[in-house]
Parts: structure tokens; C-alpha cells; sequence
């Protein structure tokens, strides 16, 4: 297609900054003692024998120039988190600078958690006024940023239900958790961690379980009902207030996992839904930075009715004082130290504070439109199939697509257009979380903050990719082309032997696993 | 193309399989009647919807030919007439011809006999799908109904990839099954076309962890086993987990009866399981799905017939099957005991146990048209 832009990444063929250097090397020299301290103790004298290494680290020794272009390097061969990423199934977001620095200063970065509260009173005015934005958005009654991550605050939810129904005697009974296969897997693999059976209810035509399948699933041993909505594959269940229902008249609880909130922000609220809990997650949602496994937060919100059984402490206002309330006899306890990654809850704060109530209802019908917009033109690139096309229900802020059609009459299959899309300069998608239901997916998000200029280029990528799949497969089956590195075999992940974390290590596996080639190579 | 023109004629008349001149004919003295040429010609309607241009290499006559032109396609008999008691020496001739003929894949009507005697000439040199027509299909190169089998010729002479799997080809000796013996055996792994709509995983992970939870979850039912009841078990390799957690071999493709953590016997006929059932008070079933086609009675477990399935209490019945094969299913699971009333019975939700303390709830049908004899 000739309106994509030529792209290659920068390659710098480079040996690990370990191969690098030259023996007394020196970034910098530092004067030597003056008179008075020559016969002062050495630092290392405060290091107990037992503790002290006999030999000098083996560190490269480079100059300061040398390092900072290493790294400079490095970062040029990397594709970045500012540049186009529909990654999907997770929503990306660009993180504002100003965000940024609200977290960057110092009555941020140079506090601890355990300095008296007094002296902490900004920082905990922000977590309440963070806390009362999102009763409003839910409708929930207390939140808690403990959890440091989605699937963390669904465990949250785990530990309060399990805490909600030990302190009604009902905890023996109640044993079981119902999910979704479409929900994320999080859900259930928390659930069974908590000690719950997990009951996984399948989809059926519509592309979402029936009411019967809950009711089949709920009784009096149900604990609690774990769902997202809409789904995995951005189809909203339109009964979900009857799923609701039917969980709470046999007893159970209902958590409402708001991975996907973006295409429903300012639409519906959990608690109106009836719901117990929910969960957000500031380092996608709410524009806190996502990724590379960075600190995240899920924000657990719940009613009044669980809220004694919440993870402590709980940040409350007394008066004009703020304070951590420590004295809750019912919390659940501990999900992480602390009062979670209290950085990541500025930025949403900023985020949210920037958006206003109108700007994140007004995000939301951007997402959905975006979406909508690019289905439109996706569906029209040969090769490209949606999931449950028969459910003509407009999906909400993502739609989960197939390379089925492609992979069986190019052989090109989704894992090799990955692989391809990185050659325009732009991120991959992401594809499915397991079980693959449908066959060869892909799942992006546009969110609200890519401008249709960004979402048509992204779109004329796969459609450049689908011409080539017909025409010359070969081109895309062997892709990476542009990139630093060309196509990567993935055997070595699943070959213990050939890990290797350290240099230690990577220079161990490595003599072992061929002393003939590193012969020759020395050669 | 081969069609086993008698296949499935045993069933209708309770005599486990049709293979042997013999037992075909004792089969149509009792007024059986062959859905080879009904199923076969659905197949071939579904091909002809795609890819109607194909030329299909057959056996004459009843072997295949004549459906074929029936169908409208362009047809080259590869193999002589025969006469009416077709054997299978016609089957294991065809396929030699078509293999050495040359085709892209192996469309064949009948039951694990002939998938058998198909796959003793073609090994796996040449993908081969199944129309179901036969009485036993446990082998895995079975589709879930006959459109099903011509759409996945179709969409497989189409693709570029022409991706295929090792699918079991699996039998039992009729001969020793119907002198009382019981012989399973799998017989061994033919090619068949990954067909659309069953999983596919990125990287084999997910299906070592489909073994563990199997295992675990076969090790919860063993432990939660009323010691006074008769557990009638199979058959297949994920019911066998629950054998072997009892610390019992079991018979792969039979019906095992166990109490008390004793084995009462190994692959069971009907008129031995009834014999156990009425010496007991209580009983217990435990199932597994059979293949990819999602079909909980009357496919591979005869032996199982309505009778005793009522006898049992359809509240008595365990199912176990894997998380991603239950997943995979496009319209849920289906039963198909031939008593109609007992499958409409069967209609409905019920769980199905897939990890060690994890199930789902999987909505079961009456048995479909496709299935019915």
C-alpha cells in the first residue's frame, strides 16, 4: 500500500554490555582521600566477614560516554510504548508527562509508608479524593489500592468474600466460584488459589452463556459470581441484571471485573447492576502507565454491606484529618504491603482529574466509535473473520477477530502476521487469552486516544499484510525484516537448559551446550 | 472416496459392529437396513457446495462411484465391481488404488472397522476423514456429522497449509467381543485435517496441563466414591485416569464395573452389565466425551444401552472431560442412546468435571438427525 511509510529499525550489532570494555577502563576518577581521612576506616570494615565477597565483581569497565550509548543503543532497537499499540484485551493508553511528574516530586518519591500519618496528609487527601471519584463511577461504597494488579484484586475479592461468608458461618457451605470462559482467566485461577471450586460456564450462539447454564450453576453451595463485562471478545451480556439477580437470591456474592470498563465508562454502574465488588485497573483504564510488569493497581471497590472485610488499612477522612484506620476487626488482612503502589494512583488521579466526569463518558463513546469504525474497514480485508457474526449486537470497545480464512488459503496464520506488523513500525497485537476459542485471534482495542490518521494506519498495515499473504507468503512467513533482530525461535523458552537470567549463567549453558562451536569461534 | 456399503448394519440389531460376512448377513435377516449411502450422499452434497469442480477417485458401484455421480461429480472408478456382500478386502483394495492413484485426502463412509481397514493400507501417508456411518466410532477420524466430513474435504483441499493431526485409529475384535472376549485395542495414528473450530494452541503447554488436571481431577472423583455403590466406568483414556486411581489398569475402550474399590469386571457386555445392576441397590456412572464430536452416549459405548442408563438415574452420572475439548465444542454435547424419551431426558444443563476442583456446566441435546439411525 503505497500511504504506509517506509520504516526500519536502527541495528546495532553490539555484544552484550559484559563483552564490552577494556581492563582499567574508568568512567569516573575520583580524587584521593584527603590527609585527614587516609587512615580512616574503609567502608568495608562495616561489612561482617561472612558477608563480604573475597573477589572484586567482575564488572565490565567502560567509560561514561561508552555506557550511555550502549544504552542509548538499546533503546533505539526497541519499538517503545509511544508509538501506535492496539495491543487489545488490555486498553492502552498514552501516559501524560504531567501525570508523570505529579508522581515525581519529592513529597511523592522521598516519602515512606511507615512516616507518621500526620506528616503524610496530601498524599492520603489524594487517595480519599481518588476513593470518592470512583464510588462515583461505580456506584460502590469504599475502594482500596492495595492489589498491584488486576488479577491481584480479583484475589481481593477472593479473600473478602472468603472473610464475608466465615464471618456468617456460611464459609463451609459455600464453596464454590462461577466464572466464564470468556471472562478473564484471572477469575478462576484466583478463585482456586483462594480455595473456592471454580464452575466455568461456556458460551453458547450468542457468544455469552445462557441464563440457564447460571441457573444450572448457582446454589446454595455459590459463593460468588466473577464475570467481565462485556466479555473477552467485547460482547456485552445483555442480561447480566438477571445473572445478578439469580447469584443473590441463592446466596451468593457478584464481582464485577472491569478489565474491559472502557467501552461502559459512564455508561452503567456495577452497584446499579447489582453488583457487590468491582474492580478497575488504573495502569490501563485510568491512564496509569501499563507494561514490561511495571508497578500496576487494581482498585477494589466494594458496598458498605463487604466493606468491614475490605484488606486494611483504609484510608478515612476525620474532620479535616486524614488517617489510616488500622482497627478493623473483620479486614481480611493483608493482600500487599502497604497501601499498594500509591505512585501509579496519583497518575490516575491526575488522569481522572484532568478527564472530568464528561471527558471519561465522552472517552468512552471514542472507544466504542473507534472500534466500530475499525471493524467496518477490518472486515473488509480479506482474510479477516469476526467471532459470533451472528450476534449483530454492536460490540463495545473491542472485537475479537480471526486469521482462520487467511492461515487456510495462505498458510499465513496470526502468530506470522505478529511478526510482520513490526516491520511498518508498528506495536503487534496481542492475540487471546486460552482456551483459543476461535481459531487464529486477534482482539485490538483503539481506545479513545489514537486519532483516526493512527487507527487507518494500524488498519493499512493488516491490510497491507493480507495483500502480501496472498501474493508472497514467504515474505511474511520469515518476517521480521526491518527489525533489529530478525525471527527469534522460541524452543529455547521451553528448554530449561538453555535459559540463562545471568551472565554467570549464559556463559555456563552456553560452554556446556557447545564446546565445539565455541572452539571455532575462538578460532 | 470409499464407502462401506454395510456399515452400521450391526448396531440397528444389536450386534456390535459389522464386520464378517456373517454377521452382515444374520444383520440384514433381521431387517437392517445400511445408512452408509444416506450419510454419504450428505457429504458429498456439502463437498459439492465448495468445491464441486473435485474429482474424486472411487471404488465402482455401491464402493463409492455411483453416489459420486449421483452427486454430480466428475468420478474415476479406481476399483472393479463387486458383489452386494461387499467385504472388507474391497475396502483395504480401494484404498490401495486410491493411494497409488494419488489424492489430497480420503474421504471415507463407515465405522472404526473400516477407518481400520483403511488405515492397515494408507498408514498416514494420506489425510483421511471419516463420514459417520458405522456403529463403533471411537477412532478420532471421525467428523461430528456427515455435512461436517464434506465441508472439512472441502475447506482442507483448499487451504494452503493442509494441516493435520495424529487422530487414533481405534477398534475392537468383534469376532472375540461377540464370543464374550473383549479386546481393546488402538490400533494406531492416522492423518486427519485439523478441522475449523477445534482448538489451537499456540505452544503444547495448555495440554500437558489438560493431562495433570485430568489426573488431579480423576484422583477427586476416586476419593469421593461411595464405597457402596457399583460405579460402572468408560470407556476411553480420560475415564481410564479414574480407573488408575483406584490402582486399576481398566479396559480402555470397555465398560468396567467397580465397587468397594474392587473391580467386578472388565469390559462389560450390556447383559453382564445388567446382571451387576440387579445385584445392587445403588449404582453410579462415569463418562467421558468421546473424540471431538462432543457425544456422551451412543458412540463407542453401546454397551451402555437405555435400559441401563435408566436403570442408574440420570442423577447418577459423572462426567469427566478436558477444559479445552469441552471449549472446543461448537454446540455443546449431545447424547444419542437411540430411546428417544431417555434423551429428551437428558436435555439440559449438567456439570462436567475438568480439574481437581474444577468444573463446568455444559448444556447437553437430545441426539440430532445427523446421529439417529
Amino acid at each position: 500500500m503505497t500511504g504506509l511509510r517506509r520504516y526500519h529499525a536502527a541495528v546495532w550489532d553490539e555484544p552484550v554490555i559484559m563483552e564490552m570494555g577494556a581492563p582499567g577502563r574508568r568512567g569516573i576518577l575520583f580524587p584521593p582521600f584527603e590527609p585527614g581521612l587516609a587512615g580512616a576506616s574503609e567502608a568495608g570494615d562495616l561489612i561482617p566477614a561472612g558477608m563480604a565477597r573475597e573477589d572484586r565483581p567482575a564488572l565490565p569497565e567502560l567509560s561514561e560516554p561508552e555506557v550511555l550509548r550502549h544504552f542509548l543503543h538499546l533503546s533505539q532497537e526497541t519499538l517503545g510504548m509511544a508509538g501506535i499499540s492496539l495491543f487489545g484485551t488490555c486498553t492502552m493508553k498514552y501516559n501524560a508527562p504531567v501525570s508523570e511528574q505529579a508522581a515525581w516530586r519529592p513529597q511523592l518519591a522521598a516519602i515512606h509508608p511507615e512516616q507518621d500519618e500526620e506528616t503524610l496528609q496530601g498524599l492520603l487527601e489524594i487517595l480519599h479524593e481518588f476513593d470518592l471519584i470512583l464510588r462515583e463511577v461505580s456506584g460502590m461504597d469504599q475502594f482500596v489500592f492495595q492489589a498491584g494488579g488486576g488479577a491481584h484484586a480479583a484475589y481481593t475479592h477472593c479473600a473478602v468474600t472468603r472473610a464475608y461468608f466465615a464471618a456468617k458461618g456460611e464459609l463451609e457451605r459455600r464453596d464454590e466460584i462461577i466464572t466464564t470462559i470468556q471472562t478473564h482467566p484471572c477469575n478462576a485461577a484466583t478463585a482456586a488459589a483462594a480455595g473456592f471450586k471454580v464452575i466455568t460456564l461456556m458460551l453458547e450462539e450468542d457468544g455469552y452463556p445462557s441464563v440457564e447454564a447460571l441457573k444450572a450453576a448457582v446454589s446454595e453451595r455459590t459463593a460468588a459470581l466473577m464475570i467481565n463485562n462485556p466479555d473477552d471478545m467485547g460482547i456485552y451480556n445483555p442480561h447480566i441484571k438477571q445473572w445478578v439477580e439469580i447469584v443473590h437470591e441463592a446466596g451468593g456474592l457478584c464481582f464485577y471485573d472491569h478489565a474491559n470498563f472502557n467501552g461502559v465508562m459512564g455508561k452503567i454502574r456495577a452497584r446499579e447492576l447489582g453488583f457487590d465488588a468491582c474492580m478497575y485497573m488504573l495502569h490501563k483504564t485510568f491512564g496509569a502507565p501499563k507494561g514490561g510488569g511495571g508497578p500496576a493497581v487494581g482498585a477494589y471497590g466494594c458496598s458498605d454491606e463487604l466493606a468491614p472485610f475490605l484488606p486494611r488499612p483504609v484510608v478515612v477522612k476525620a474532620g479535616d484529618r486524614y488517617r489510616l484506620d488500622q482497627d478493623r476487626p473483620q479486614s481480611c488482612g493483608k493482600i500487599r504491603e502497604y497501601f499498594g503502589n500509591v505512585p501509579q494512583v496519583v497518575k490516575a488521579y491526575a488522569w481522572a482529574r484532568a478527564m472530568g466526569a464528561e471527558g471519561i463518558d465522552e472517552a468512552s463513546d471514542i472507544s466504542v466509535l473507534a472500534n466500530n469504525y475499525m471493524e467496518k474497514r477490518l472486515l473488509a480485508i480479506r482474510g479477516i473473520t469476526k467471532s459470533h457474526p451472528d450476534n449483530d449486537v454492536w460490540r463495545t470497545e473491542m472485537t475479537r477477530y480471526s486469521f482462520e480464512t487467511l492461515k487456510e488459503e495462505t498458510g499465513v496464520g496470526v502468530l506470522d502476521v505478529q511478526n510482520r506488523m513490526i516491520d511498518f513500525g508498528i506495536d503487534a497485537f496481542w492475540l487471546s487469552h486460552e482456551p483459543w476459542i476461535v481459531p487464529e485471534p486477534f482482539t485490538p482495542e483503539a481506545g479513545e486516544m489514537y486519532g483516526k490518521e493512527d487507527l487507518d494506519t494500524w488498519i493499512d498495515v493488516l491490510a497491507e499484510i493480507s495483500r502480501e499473504a496472498y501474493t508472497d507468503p514467504h515474505t511474511v512467513k520469515t518476517a521480521p525484516h526491518n527489525q533489529a533482530i530478525h525471527q527469534l525461535k522460541g524452543d529455547a523458552l521451553e528448554d530449561p537448559a538453555r535459559w540463562a537470567m545471568t551472565w554467570r549463567a549464559y556463559r555456563r549453558k552456553r560452554a556446556a551446550a557447545a564446546p565445539a562451536a565455541a572452539t571455532i569461534s575462538a578460532g | 472416496m470409499i464407502v462401506n456399503p454395510v456399515a452400521g448394519l450391526g448396531g440397528a440389531v444389536a450386534l456390535k459392529g459389522s464386520d464378517g460376512a456373517a454377521t452382515i448377513a444374520e444383520a440384514l435377516r433381521r431387517g437392517a437396513r445400511p445408512r452408509a449411502a444416506l450419510h454419504t450422499t450428505r457429504a458429498l452434497d456439502a463437498l459439492a457446495r465448495r468445491r464441486g469442480d473435485a474429482q474424486i477417485l472411487a471404488g465402482a458401484g455401491a464402493l463409492g462411484a455411483d453416489l459420486a455421480a449421483g452427486a454430480g461429480f466428475a468420478v474415476r472408478t479406481v476399483a472393479p465391481a463387486t458383489p452386494v456382500e461387499t467385504t472388507a478386502d474391497d475396502t483395504r483394495r480401494t484404498a490401495a488404488a486410491i493411494l497409488a492413484e494419488g489424492a489430497d485426502v480420503l474421504l471415507f463412509a463407515g465405522g472404526d472397522g473400516t477407518a481400520r481397514d483403511i488405515f492397515d493400507v494408507v498408514g498416514a501417508a494420506l489425510p483421511m476423514i471419516g463420514i459417520p456411518a458405522g456403529v463403533k466410532m471411537h477412532s478420532a477420524v471421525f467428523a461430528r456429522t456427515p455435512d461436517a466430513a464434506g465441508e472439512a474435504a472441502a475447506r482442507f483441499v483448499d487451504s494452503v497449509e493442509r494441516s493435520t493431526h495424529e487422530a487414533e485409529v481405534m477398534d475392537i475384535d468383534e469376532a472375540a467381543l461377540r464370543e464374550g472376549r473383549v479386546g481393546a485395542e488402538l490400533h494406531g495414528y492416522a492423518a486427519t485435517p485439523r478441522l475449523a473450530g477445534v482448538i489451537q494452541s499456540p505452544k503444547s503447554a495448555p495440554r500437558r496441563f489438560d493431562e495433570a488436571a485430568l489426573d488431579a481431577a480423576a484422583r477427586d472423583i476416586a476419593r469421593d466414591l461411595d464405597p457402596a455403590r457399583l460405579y460402572l466406568i468408560g470407556p476411553g483414556t480420560t475415564t481410564r485416569r479414574v480407573m488408575r486411581a483406584l490402582g486399576h489398569e481398566g479396559s480402555l475402550l470397555g465398560i468396567d464395573a467397580v465397587a468397594g474399590g474392587r473391580v467386578l469386571g472388565l469390559d462389560l457386555t450390556a447383559h453382564e452389565i445388567e446382571a451387576h445392576l440387579a445385584a445392587t441397590e445403588r449404582a453410579g456412572l462415569i463418562l467421558g466425551v468421546i473424540g471431538g464430536q462432543g457425544c456422551l452416549l451412543g458412540r463407542g459405548n453401546q454397551q451402555l444401552t437405555a435400559a441401563i442408563v435408566r436403570r442408574v438415574g440420570l442423577a447418577n452420572l459423572t462426567i469427566l472431560a478436558a477444559l479445552e475439548k469441552i471449549a472446543a465444542l461448537e454446540a455443546g454435547l449431545f447424547v444419542d442412546t437411540g430411546d428417544r424419551e431417555l434423551d429428551d431426558a437428558f436435555a439440559g444443563y449438567r456439570t462436567v468435571h475438568t480439574g481437581p476442583r474444577m468444573s463446568s456446566i455444559v448444556r447437553i441435546d437430545a441426539a440430532r438427525t445427523a446421529t439417529a439411525a
